[in-house]
C-alpha cells in the first residue's frame, strides 16, 4: 500500500437492484491534493461519495483510508476518522441559527453530545471558533439568522463552514459551487483552495473553469466506470473524455485555458 | 430565549400552587398534570427529535400497572412504586426503541404501534393486570412512609412537584448539548450522521428518556385514581397523546401542557353533557387545529408574538 495515498479504492462497485451504478472503480487520492471527480449526469459520482462515506454499502470492492480497510465501517465511524462530506443538495439545519449550525459540528469533539443534564451554556466556549468559521465564509453578519432564511449561495457557504469545523483530514465536496452566481463561485473556489492547504479535498464539480483552476488531478467517470485519470491538461485532451463528456462543454473548456 | 426557561417553570409552579385555591377540582388538576407530563415526554420525540411514536401508551400504562401492583400487593410506598414503574417503562423503551429506530418515518410509527399492541394483548391475557376488570383499589398510601396522601389537596401538591420535576428535566434535556444534537437530527438526520454522530444512539437515548417520563406520568396517574385499566395501554391512548401534543403545539415546551389540559377539560366537562359525542367534538377540535393552527395553540401564539422566532 502506498502511504502517499490518503484514500484508495479497489474494484469498488454498487448495484441497485440489478442496475450497476458504479463498477470496478480504482481511485487513488494523493495526500494534500485537490482531486476532482467529474463526469456526465448519472455517471455515479454521488454514488461514489455515498460509498466512500458509508451512506451506501458497496456491492463489491474495498475502501482504504490511510491504509486501513474501512469498507465495513458505519458512516459515523468513518466521519470520526476525519472524512467529512457535504451533500449535492444544500444540507443545513434550517431552523437552527447559522451559528448553531456550525456549533453542531464543533460540539462533537467535546464528547458531551449525550449529556442531557448539562446546560447548553457549556457550548458557549465554542462561539469564538464558530464566529471565526463564519467569518471565513463571509457569514458573520448572519450568525443569529435561521439558516432557512439565507439565500441559496449562503446556505452552501454555511455548509462549507460546518464541514470545515471538524478540521477534516479528507473533505468530500459534492458540487460545492452548483447553483451559485459568478461572484459566489469565484469566492468559494478561492476558499476551497485556501482551506485545502493543510488537507485533502475530493470534489465533484461540473464547472470546468473551477476544476482547471484548482484541481491537481481529476478522475473522469462515465456510466459508473473510470475512463480517464490524471492532471487537467492530460485529461482534457484525452479524446475519449472529449467524446464522452467534455464534448458537451467544449466552449467552457476553451474558456478555461 | 435562554433565560426564559426558569421563568416558564416558575410561572407554572405559581399557577399550579394557586389553581386549587381558585376553586379548581384537585382530581381534575392532577389528571391534567399527569397527561401534561405524558404529552411533554412524547413531545421530546415528535417535537425535538422528529420521531412519531404511535405506541406511547405502552410506557404510560405499563408503569401504571407496575406501580399499582407493587403498591397494592407488596405494600410499597407510592414514590417507590412510581420509580419502579418509570424504570420499567424506560427499560421497555430501550427494547421497543431499539427495534424501531432503525426505521424511518411512517415505518417507525408502525413498529411502535405494533409492539405496543403486542403489549396490550399481554396485559389483556396475564392475570396480574386484572385483564378487562383492571387493577382496582390501589391505595394512595403514605409518601416516604409518613405523609398521608388520602387528602386530595396533599396529593395534589405532590403531583404538582412530580410534574414540575419532570417538566424541568425535559426543559433541561431540550436545552442541553444532547438536546442540540436532537434538534439537529430533527432538522437533517443525514447531515448529523455525516458529521460523525451516532444518530441511532442519540435517538435511542431520547426514546428511553421519553418512555421513562411517560412512565412517571402513568404511574402517578394510577396512584391518583387508585385504579389502572387497559385503556392506558390501548392504541386510543397512544392517539390521545399525539392529539394533545399537536393541539397544544409540538416542538414548544408549553404546548403539550396546554394541549393536555384542553383535551382533559373537554373530556371532563362534555362527557356527562353530550355522551359519546365527546369523541366527535375532540376529533373536530383536532381537525380545526390542524387546518387553522398548524403550529398548535402555543406555537401559533408564539409565532404571532415573535414573527421571526426560531423554533428552538
Ligand atoms: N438509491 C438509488 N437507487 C437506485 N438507483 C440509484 C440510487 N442512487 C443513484 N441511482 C442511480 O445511479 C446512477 C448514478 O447516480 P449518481 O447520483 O451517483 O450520479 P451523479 O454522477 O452524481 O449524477 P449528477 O451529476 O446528476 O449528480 C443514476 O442512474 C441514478 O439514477
Ligand atoms: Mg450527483
Amino acid at each position: 500500500m502506498n502511504t502517499e495515498h490518503i484514500l484508495e479504492t479497489r474494484q469498488l462497485g454498487k448495484d441497485f437492484k440489478g442496475f450497476t451504478a458504479v463498477s470496478g472503480v480504482d481511485l487513488q487520492i494523493r495526500r494534500g491534493h485537490i482531486h476532482a471527480l467529474i463526469g456526465p449526469n448519472g455517471a455515479g459520482k454521488t454514488t461514489v461519495f455515498n460509498l466512500l462515506t458509508k451512506f451506501l454499502r458497496p456491492t463489491t470492492g474495498q475502501i482504504f483510508f490511510n491504509s486501513t480497510d474501512i469498507t465495513s465501517e458505519k458512516p459515523a465511524q468513518t466521519a470520526r476518522r476525519g472524512v467529512i462530506r457535504s451533500f449535492q443538495i444544500s444540507s443545513v439545519f434550517p431552523h437552527l441559527t447559522t451559528l448553531d449550525n456550525v456549533r453542531i459540528a464543533l460540539q462533537r469533539p467535546l464528547g458531551t453530545s449525550y449529556y442531557f443534564w448539562r446546560s447548553q451554556n457549556s457550548l458557549n466556549q465554542l462561539n469564538a471558533r464558530a464566529m471565526e468559521l463564519l467569518e471565513l465564509v463571509d457569514l458573520a453578519l448572519f450568525a443569529n439568522k435561521a439558516a432557512v432564511e439565507l439565500p441559496y449561495g449562503r446556505k452552501r457557504a454555511l455548509e462549507l463552514a460546518t464541514t470545515l469545523a471538524l478540521e477534516p483530514e479528507l473533505m468530500l465536496l459534492d458540487e460545492p459551487t452548483q447553483g451559485m452566481g459568478h461572484e459566489d463561485v469565484d469566492r468559494v473556489t478561492a476558499l476551497i483552495k485556501k482551506v485545502a492547504q493543510n488537507r485533502t479535498v475530493l470534489m465533484v464539480e461540473h464547472n470546468m473553469k473551477v476544476v482547471s483552476q484548482i484541481a491537481d488531478r481529476l478522475t473522469v467517470l462515465q456510466r459508473g466506470r473510470i475512463i480517464a485519470e490524471g492532471p487537467y491538461a492530460e485529461v482534457s485532451s484525452n479524446p475519449q473524455v472529449i467524446e464522452a463528456y467534455m464534448g458537451t462543454v467544449d466552449t467552457e473548456l476553451q474558456g478555461a485555458h | 430565549m435562554k433565560n426564559r426557561m426558569p421563568i416558564v417553570l416558575l410561572v407554572l409552579a405559581v399557577l399550579g400552587c394557586l389553581a386549587p385555591l381558585a376553586g379548581l377540582y384537585p382530581v381534575f388538576l392532577m389528571k391534567g398534570l399527569c397527561f401534561a407530563l405524558f404529552a411533554c415526554a412524547f413531545n421530546l420525540l415528535i417535537g425535538y427529535t422528529g420521531l412519531l411514536s404511535f405506541g406511547h401508551a405502552a410506557f404510560f400504562g405499563t408503569a401504571g400497572y407496575v406501580a399499582g401492583h407493587f403498591v397494592k400487593v407488596w405494600g410499597w410506598s407510592p414514590e417507590l412504586g412510581i420509580i419502579l414503574g418509570a424504570a420499567t417503562s424506560a427499560g421497555l423503551g430501550w427494547l421497543i426503541g431499539g427495534l424501531a429506530i432503525r426505521r424511518q418515518g411512517i415505518y417507525f410509527a408502525m413498529i411502535t404501534l405494533a409492539l405496543s399492541q403486542m403489549l396490550y394483548f399481554v396485559c389483556l391475557q396475564v392475570p396480574v393486570t386484572g385483564a378487562e376488570d383492571g387493577m382496582q383499589g390501589i391505595p394512595r398510601g403514605h409518601l416516604f412512609g409518613f405523609i398521608d396522601l388520602s387528602s386530595d389537596l396533599t396529593l395534589y401538591y405532590v403531583v404538582l412537584a412530580i410534574f414540575l420535576a419532570g417538566y424541568g428535566l425535559l426543559q433541561r434535556v431540550v436545552n442541553s448539548p444532547f438536546g442540540q444534537v436532537l434538534k439537529a437530527i430533527r432538522e437533517n438526520e443525514s447531515r448529523v450522521l455525516s458529521l460523525g454522530y451516532d444518530v441511532d444512539r442519540h435517538k435511542l437515548l431520547a426514546f428511553v428518556l421519553s418512555a421513562g417520563l411517560a412512565g412517571v406520568a402513568g404511574a402517578t396517574k394510577t396512584i391518583v385514581l387508585g385504579f389502572e385499566t387497559l385503556t392506558d395501554v390501548s392504541w386510543e391512548m397512544s392517539g390521545e397523546v399525539v392529539l394533545m401534543t399537536l393541539v397544544g403545539g409540538m416542538g414548544t415546551l408549553l404546548g403539550p401542557v396546554v394541549g393536555a389540559f384542553v383535551i382533559v377539560s373537554l373530556q371532563n366537562y362534555l362527557a356527562d353533557k353530550v355522551g359519546a359525542w365527546v369523541q366527535v367534538i375532540i376529533g373536530s377540535a383536532f381537525v380545526l387545529c390542524v387546518l387553522a393552527l398548524r403550529k398548535g395553540i402555543v406555537g401559533t401564539i408564539a409565532a404571532r408574538l415573535q414573527p421571526k422566532a426560531i423554533n428552538a
